[in-house]
């Protein structure tokens, strides 16, 4: 069985710009999400995710202190707060759109909940 | 003194006026930070600078300093420490003094920190070898040499100290890294030796943390509920200890909420590599940093290490790039998407058929998952979107046609097309972004240390 959930029943997250390069750190409720999230959201996941924004790679970093993953996703901004025509030209809603990513329903769901 | 208070008081040009005063009041601080530049801000105000030599400066700030005189009067060991000096710290701490001096404070001492502004010797530094290769796509800056209109290094805390030291109540920066606004006070007033890594690693991301403002303290937290109260949020606090021991807080009785989850947020806001947060101060490492909730709004944080700091400076250079406009329609009634993309596309076509080619072009449909196209989940065709059109070109001419394209849509253009107020959108210069470094022996940081009285001789 391999229902889904969204990202957001496991994890919150904020999203920001660095020029053309867009971040999005993505902090799990529990440790068991982010364990999971450790396997499942993958750099791959992430950038086909948010392939129609055309990425130019997508990096994904570690802060297990905090049960946080960084995702950087490379070109993604349209050229960037200067130059871009976009009304999110710093990529500030990214993490609510990243929120709502499905993900297959792990077995343990309820422990990776908000407590 | 074992523990300092450092709050701040703004996170933006633009942020709320009155936070910093707020602030002041309603807690004892040592010292308000206010932070002012984003990546545009300096191309802006360098703009602004071409026009008028004695603007280039964060007028906000003028604004809060007179609304902090009572504050300032009232804790007498109270210090600020600004970026508002933008591209023209000198006459920012001159607009600063006439402030003082009119309210009696002509005795207070008020300093600048210069050495970020490198338009001046910009061909001196690429003579000497600097190539200022953009980070992101590697051209020399001698592509876009001619149209450049600011370049500025981001400066570490030394300045800032050397301003302290120097006795300093009030002192205003250009660009300066935003976390060092927090790391020279530290460094000032527990005289932590310049590779003490993992001390100003600590002060680095206590400066991280409240840089932003309220986005520390419950603003743009993404488990947002009803019950947050967010009208009087509190601006953060950090109280950081001579050991690097560090707890963020807020002032009692305001809105929002300091918590391990506010927290995490902030942390990995606009940060890379979370090993390595690179400052002029510092290499810092966030990421076995650990959150601690001890009491209501009162996280102690933990685990920063730093390293070595960085051999070279970011720098940030802005540069002419043609112009840009962007205006908007609103379009209601059935099929509102379908007919806002045509109304796109017809504005696009006139624009064409006036003779007119343009370089880039944006249409959106807000209402519709048009901020981030094709990610953004956009649900059922709604009753009403926003129509936002956007182009960017060399020719302001063809700019400024698109402009004058928006209102005749209202009676030619398909039913339903509304909200056209305000006049045309003017077409705006673009400065664009191009991020590079300098190697750190080619600047001198330095300190202006008078009083007010003095600053208007």
């Amino acid at each position: 069985m391999s229902e889904n959930t969204r990202l957001g029943e496991i994890a919150h997250a904020r999203s920001g710009d660095k020029g053309n390069d867009a971040n999005v750190g993505v902090v799990a409720y529990t440790r068991a999400g982010y364990e999971f999230l450790g396997n499942w959201l993958t750099e791959a996941r992430v950038a086909e995710f948010l392939l129609p924004l055309r990425p130019r790679e997508v990096r994904r970093y570690a802060l297990p202190g905090i049960l946080a993953y960084n995702f950087v996703a490379f070109g993604v901004l349209d050229g960037g707060a200067s130059r871009s025509l976009r009304v999110d030209s710093q990529g500030k809603t990214l993490a609510l759109a990243l929120l709502e990513m499905p993900v297959p329903t792990p077995a343990n769901i309820e422990e990776m909940r908000l407590q | 003194m074992a523990v300092i208070r450092i709050g701040n008081g703004a996170g933006f040009w633009g942020d709320a006026l009155d936070a910093p005063r707020l602030l002041a009041e309603s807690t004892r601080l040592d010292y308000l930070t206010l932070e002012y530049l984003a990546e545009l801000t300096m191309s802006i105000l360098a703009h602004q600078r071409t026009r008028d030599p004695s603007a280039g400066f964060v007028t906000d700030f003028p604004i809060v300093l007179e609304s902090l005189l009572p504050a300032l009067k009232s804790q007498p060991a109270l210090r600020i420490v600004t970026n508002a000096g933008g591209v023209n710290p000198p006459g920012c701490a001159a607009r600063a003094a006439e402030i003082l001096e009119a309210a009696g404070m002509g005795d207070v001492v008020l300093a600048t920190v210069n050495g970020d502004d490198l338009l001046a010797d910009l061909d001196v530094h690429l003579a000497a070898g600097e190539t200022f290769a953009n980070l992101e796509t590697g051209a020399a800056l001698s592509d876009v040499r001619n149209e450049t209109v600011s370049a500025n290094a981001y400066l570490g805390a030394a300045g800032i100290v050397e301003a302290l030291d120097g006795g300093a109540r009030i002192v205003v920066t250009g660009r300066v890294a935003d976390a060092s606004l927090t790391v020279g006070p530290a460094v000032h007033e527990f005289g932590w030796p310049s590779d003490d890594w993992d001390r100003l690693a600590a002060a680095t991301v206590a400066g991280h943390l409240i840089e932003c403002g309220a986005q520390a303290s419950g603003g743009m937290y993404s488990d947002w509920h009803n019950d947050l109260p967010l009208a009087d949020v509190g601006y953060p606090v950090a109280e950081l200890a001579h050991d690097g021991s560090l707890i963020i807080t807020k002032p009692e009785g305001t809105g929002g909420a300091v918590t391990t989850g506010t927290l995490a947020e902030q942390l990995v806001y606009e940060i890379g590599d979370p090993e390595h947060y690179l400052t002029p101060d510092v290499d810092a490492d966030f990421s076995n940093v650990r959150l601690t909730e001890e009491a209501a709004s009162r996280v102690r944080v933990t685990g920063a290490v730093g390293s070595v700091r960085p051999d070279s400076y970011k720098v940030s250079v802005a540069y002419r790039d043609g112009y840009m406009v962007s205006g908007t329609l609103v379009v209601c009634g059935r099929d509102a998407k379908r007919k806002a993309q045509r109304c796109g596309e017809i504005i696009l076509e006139r624009v064409r058929r006036a003779g007119f080619e343009l370089a880039r072009t944006n249409v959106e449909c807000l209402g519709a998952g048009d901020s981030l196209p094709g990610v953004a989940p956009s649900g059922n065709d709604p009753w009403e979107v926003v129509l936002r059109i956007s182009a960017h070109d060399p020719n302001r001419e063809a700019v400024e046609r698109l402009s004058r394209e928006l209102a005749p849509l209202v009676t030619s253009g398909p039913p339903g097309v509304t909200g056209y107020t305000g006049g045309r959108p003017k077409p705006q210069p673009v400065l664009a972004y191009w991020p590079t470094t300098i190697s750190r022996d080619r600047i001198a940081p330095v300190a202006d240390v008078k009083t007010a009285r003095e600053w208007l001789a």
